[in-house]
């Protein structure tokens, strides 16, 4: 082995920076899964009827499927449902009137986390949505976007506020029966985030969720819906980190966007950094994710921008649904595989509005025994003429023993549209580190220089404070990586 | 500044580098010429601490200190800056966001504070002015795309900037139109002081009008052959290698 390799090796392998627990009393429904804790968990959150309905219905369909098995180069561990809990709240100490009355030590494990619930504290620019566990704990700068008449709140909040929104556009985009993990979060999400931006409205800031597991032996299964109205514009964010735990433990959301009237936008990004297990991969966050966006106005748009480094498993494909002529559908993802780490990862965008257009950029980056893989599909319906997709999959290998994969599907049923797929996949060059060596820089700088490099386009698409933050979390990532 | 001893160098199973002898002062400018193959390459590679090539034999000192014993990384920030053959594409990573690192990197290792972005643009364009370089080119990621000359021409811009106490230019020469190597030319001969020395590696006896060496020597199946002064280049010009051939003597078999 030459020794570039060996010192990237050798890179300290710096521990996962957000694995401590915080110890707080919490309130948990059993463990294990069956209609009366679905009632527990709604009875809890003194949800309407119809929507105790609408969980019952997804688990009694939910029983009738069956696992998907349908990645056979995923290595997934047995996952025992029954052995789950499906809702670990915080205790509240009493009702909370404002968000000084947030419990200090939730208070605290956000600060350590870097997301101050104190808004004169916060950059000026993010409003937040704190959920921790299955539940929110706090949103900030409520008052301020209520001025616009903007709606961001808890998914809990909304069902008690805005009843008639959540009821009309509640699995509208994923519904109950979607896929097996979509079926299971419509059964027992507990919590998420709601935000309504009303017609001719520009959001005046980033609204962003930040989860976090907590609690031990529970699944997180929150629930995103972001509706925008005629012309409006929403930059969303969401950050996720989990403690450092042996067992896996299962998340299972769903996020639903939805562009309603003309040349409404949304953007919504992401930088995914559930604790990943350990070297030998004991441990880890299954992350079992479905996104979808539907572009329903004429003009309208969804962008989708990940960043995924966390999670033993993830499993997502952020899709957009172009029905509104003109709409445009976008998927940039950083998708970053360490250790045993598995990621199959892509999109779907299904064109069925005229001109419609999609891009897609995909950086996969693999080191360690990772395994990353891209799947995305393509498809034109017959009505959609004159519609055009742009694809582009780089993989980057760093050492021998990690693994690159793309599966690009494509199905189109119009003939004038025009479908472009590139795709590459090159090893990190022992000849570019050492080019970056004898400029002075450390094999680390050079192995992180020229990651971000690689990754740049879709950096690019992140809000300036993610990017920064996005730079910092592949270094930490890639830490002890090849060999 | 620079001594190298008795130094042999191979890749793999094959010895290329068989017993170099070398002298550089400081203030100097020396001249490496010498046939395809000979191991020219080999040579700046070793010296730069290239991993592919394994040093069986021999010794490197630069300022007193046993160069072989340091990592790439830490002979840049001694001062050692190698002008590549073939220099590298980075993608993606801006030629000015490289090169402050690197700047930095070294700074640091001097023990100097760091460059912040208005002193680092301050060199920058000062560097620029005087090697011809166009702020496009500074702004496009390391070298991609970059045509072979804007390749060597950024080589001789980056030692501009990071200010070596060694250079070695390893066919800078090459690829170059007839401006572009007065320019670069101009460029090397600027930056020419009396405590930096240069090791230029060419095959084109015109670059050494521009950059009047010292000191020529004939690299030859991994060994100075032949070192002399500036009509050296003019006599290889005219009669080639195949004269030195009687130089080189096969080692014996064991
Ligand atoms: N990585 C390598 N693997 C195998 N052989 C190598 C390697 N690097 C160099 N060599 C061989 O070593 C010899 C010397 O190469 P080197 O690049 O030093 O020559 P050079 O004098 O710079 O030639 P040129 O004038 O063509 O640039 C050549 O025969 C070359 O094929
Ligand atoms: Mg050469």
């Amino acid at each position: 082995m030459t020794t570039a390799t060996s010192t990237i090796q050798e890179l300290a392998n710096r521990e996962y920076q957000h694995g401590f627990v915080t110890d707080i009393e919490s309130e948990s429904v059993p463990r294990g899964l069956n209609e009366d804790i679905i009632r527990l968990i709604s009875a809890k959150k003194r949800e309407p009827d119809w929507l105790l309905d609408w969980r019952l219905k997804a688990f009694r369909h939910w029983q009738t499927m069956e696992e998907p098995r349908w990645w056979p180069n995923l290595r997934i561990g047995p996952i025992d449902y029954q052995d789950i809990i499906y809702y670990s709240a915080p205790k509240p100490k009493k009702k909370l009137n404002s968000l000084d009355e947030v419990d200090p030590e939730l208070r605290r494990t956000f600060e350590k986390l870097g997301i101050s619930l104190d808004e004169q504290k916060r950059l000026a620019g993010v409003a937040v949505d704190a959920v921790f566990d299955s539940v929110s704990v706090a949103t900030t700068f409520k008052k301020t976007l209520a001025e616009h008449g903007i709606i961001f709140c808890s998914f809990s909040e909304a069902v008690r506020e805005h009843p008639a929104l959540v009821r009309k556009y509640l699995g509208s985009v994923v519904p109950y029966n979607d896929n097996f993990f979509a079926a299971l979060n419509s059964a027992v999400f507990s919590d998420g985030s709601f935000c309504y931006i009303p017609k001719g409205v520009r959001c005046p800031m980033e609204l962003s969720t930040y989860f976090r597991i907590n609690s031990a032996g529970t699944g997180q299964f929150e629930r995103t819906l972001i509706i925008a109205e005629e012309g409006s514009y929403v930059s969303y964010l969401e950050g996720c980190t989990a403690p450092m735990r042996d067992e896996n433990q299962l998340h299972a959301a769903v996020v639903e966007l939805i562009a309603v009237g003309e040349r409404a936008e949304i953007k919504y990004s992401t930088v995914q950094n559930w604790y990943p297990g350990d070297k030998e991969g004991r441990g880890g966050i299954y992350n079992f994710v479905t996104k979808r966006g539907a572009c329903r106005g004429v003009g309208s748009k969804i962008s989708w921008t990940q960043v995924e480094t966390g999670s033993a498993i993830t499993w997502k494909y952020p899709s957009v649904i172009l029905q509104g002529d003109n709409s445009i559908g976008e998927f940039y993802s950083v998708a970053l595989t360490n250790h045993k780490q598995q990621a199959d990862t892509g999109t779907k965008m299904i064109h069925i509005g005229k001109n419609t257009r999609s891009t897609i950029v995909s950086k996969g980056i693999s080191a360690g025994n990772g395994q990353n893989t891209y799947r995305g599909l393509v498809k034109v319906l017959k009505g959609a003429t004159g519609a055009r997709n742009y694809s582009q999959c780089d993989s980057l290998l760093l050492g021998d023993r990690c693994g690159a994969h793309t599966f690009p599907y494509i199905e189109v049923k119009n003939s004038t549209a025009k479908v472009e797929h590139e795709a590459s996949t090159s090893k990190i060059g022992e000849d570019q580190i050492f080019y970056c060596k004898q400029r002075g820089l450390s094999t680390e700088d050079a192995v992180n220089m020229i990651v971000n490099g690689f990754c740049k386009q879709v950096f690019l698409n992140l809000p300036m404070e993610f990017a920064v933050e996005a730079q910092k979390l592949l270094g930490v990532s890639l830490e002890g990586s090849v060999g | 500044m620079l001594e190298i001893k008795n130094l042999h160098a191979r890749v793999e199973d094959k010895e290329i580098l068989r017993g170099v002898n070398l002298l550089v002062k400081a203030g100097e400018v020396h001249a490496i010429m010498g046939e395809n193959g000979s191991g020219k390459s080999t040579l700046a590679g070793v010296l730069a601490g290239r991993d592919a090539y394994e040093v069986t034999e021999g010794e490197v000192r630069f300022d007193g200190k046993n160069l072989l014993e340091l990592d790439p990384e830490e002979r840049a920030r001694e001062g050692i800056f190698l002008a590549f053959q073939y220099p590298v594409e980075i993608p993606g990573v801006s030629n000015t966001y490289f090169l402050k690192a690197a700047v930095n990197a070294i700074r640091q290792h001097r023990g100097l504070p760091e460059y912040d972005a208005r002193e680092f643009l301050k060199l920058v364009r000062e560097k620029m002015r005087l090697i011809h370089m166009s702020e496009d080119l500074l702004k496009r990621p390391v070298n991609e795309g970059f045509s072979g000359g804007e390749k060597k021409r950024n080589e001789i811009f980056q030692m501009a900037v990071l200010d070596p106490r060694l250079a070695i230019l390893d066919e800078t020469d090459s690829g170059l139109d007839i401006d572009a190597l007065k320019a670069v030319a101009d460029g090397v001969n600027a930056l020419r002081s009396p405590d930096r020395a240069i090791i230029v590696i060419t095959h084109y006896q015109r670059l050494l009008n521009y950059i009047v060496p010292d000191q020529v020597h004939v690299l030859m199946r991994g060994r100075i052959v032949k070192s002399g002064g500036k009509e050296l280049a003019l006599e290889l010009e005219e009669k080639g290698y195949k004269w030195l051939e009687a130089s080189v003597r096969e080692p014996q078999p064991v």
